[in-house]
């Protein structure tokens, strides 16, 4: 698997998403990425990239591209 | 910009330097509510606010936080608030209602998480949580019990909550617990009356060891059922110390109203403001600042909210500030003892509601 592929895998399968609905998604913008999914997200990406996140990371991973953003920028994870 | 306040670490500036970087915040803030939220802008007018004659955060006009109980104030259109947070009351209290958009929801979870590192570090920790899992589900529970463990899920490597939903202990939790995180620093959250009664208590009566020295026991809501009970704070901490071995106390004070600026315990006791916010105590009969070491009213200052105007306010607490820039654990900033709640003002420390609950049952 590439990269982007287990990355909008952790998407699809914590948010419960089509693959279609990833590009501009949103933190609170559907009912399951509210804060408890978030979390649940956040895990997903660890486990995927076995890394392991900080915390200003993750309250800033506000949006999928922004994800990518910051996974390349601070966890070396190219895109 | 609250940007500004991300370049230091939370308890890095000494008076001066914080009360030049809080005042800008706090008056672009006013003007900010001023214009966008009518309520408050009346308030302004009612106690004629000149922006220009503002030199310190003193002379910020301070909104009393009752209002909150009355009025729906907002500073966003109603279309962009994503949550509505609550205030603890038992059944006919009235409630604080604060709108929360997502910009401020953010900046709330960025603030804590900041202030929490200072104490226990930046790495993420497992976290035992004293409290019961229904706490999230049970929306008439979620009030701030529920969004203080919300915000600090952040912050934690994993969960567990080790109360059953009829709060008693759930001792295999604390077994696996312990099993998968050993010999290592970990995290125990809860409010002060359930960690009292159903962890602590629970853990003597069945005399279950577990090492706990590497733990932070962080707590909240409220001390005045335990001390009806005879359990001071000194108490607190030598029987579970004595008991479960834990060195680490991080008490906090915060309200819902200004989420996010908490107040820390350190080592020494003393309840902390960082960068983000500041108390004022004013006097209870003319409202004048008292100097440190007086009792008065808590007024307390923050730079966080952004969707209703609640970045200075007169609290129904009383407290003193103890001294400023020189606790020995070497924060700089004010540090500050709460006394409780005023003589007539509601029952409404977290703790001390659910606390109320338990009793009446």
């Amino acid at each position: 698997m590439t990269n982007l592929e287990k990355y909008n895998q952790a998407f699809i399968e914590t948010l419960e998403v089509a693959k279609e609905q990833l590009e501009g998604l949103e933190y609170q913008q559907i009912a399951n990425w509210d804060s408890v999914g978030h979390m649940t997200l956040i895990a997903a990406i660890e486990d995927a990239f076995d890394i392991m996140m900080d915390t200003d990371d993750i309250i800033d991973l506000s949006s999928y591209e922004k994800g990518k953003e910051i996974l390349s920028a601070n966890y070396d994870i190219e895109f | 910009m609250i940007d500004d306040f991300y370049k230091y670490n939370p308890y890095e500036l000494d008076r001066s330097d914080k009360n030049q970087l809080l005042t800008n915040e706090l008056v672009e803030l006013t003007e900010f509510h001023n214009n966008r939220c009518p309520e408050y802008a009346n308030f302004l007018e009612a106690v004629n606010y000149k922006k220009n004659s503002v030199n310190s955060v003193e002379d910020i006009p301070f909104f009393p936080v009752r209002l909150f109980k009355e009025y729906d104030l907002l500073s966003v259109k109603r279309e962009d608030i994503f949550k509505v947070m609550t205030s603890s009351g038992t059944t006919g209290q009235s409630v604080s209602k604060i709108y929360v958009d997502k910009e401020t929801a953010m900046i709330q979870q960025k603030v804590m998480i900041r202030i929490l590192s200072d104490y226990w570090g930046k790495k993420r920790l497992p976290m035992i949580i004293v409290d019961t899992p229904a706490v999230l589900k049970d929306r008439q529970m979620f009030t701030a019990r529920g969004a203080a463990i919300l915000g600090l899920q952040v912050a934690a490597r994993e969960m567990v909550y080790v109360l059953n939903d009829d709060m008693s202990l759930n001792n295999e939790k604390l077994d696996a617990f312990f099993e998968k995180y050993p010999d290592q620093p970990f995290i125990i959250f809860g409010f002060t009356f359930m960690v009292w009664k159903h962890f602590y208590q629970e853990l003597k009566r069945n005399n279950h060891k577990y090492d706990m020295n590497k733990a932070w026991l962080m707590t909240g809501g409220g001390w005045k059922k335990l001390e009806a009970d005879a359990v001071s704070r000194e108490k607190f901490k030598n029987d579970i110390n004595e008991i479960c071995g834990i060195k680490h106390f991080i008490d906090h004070y915060g309200m819902v109203e200004q989420t996010g600026c908490i107040y820390a315990e350190c080592e020494y006791g003393h309840l902390h403001a960082s960068i983000f916010s500041d108390v004022i105590i004013r006097d209870f009969k003319d409202f004048s600042v008292c100097s440190h070491g007086r009792q008065g009213i808590i007024q307390v200052v923050s730079a966080l909210p952004h969707s209703y105007p609640g970045h200075s306010l007169l609290t129904e607490d009383e407290g003193i500030v103890l001294g400023e820039d020189d606790c020995p654990c070497g924060r700089k900033g004010k540090y500050v003892k709460i006394i409780g709640r005023m003589q007539n003002a509601e029952l409404r420390g977290c703790s001390d509601t659910y606390a109320d609950k338990y009793r009446r049952t």
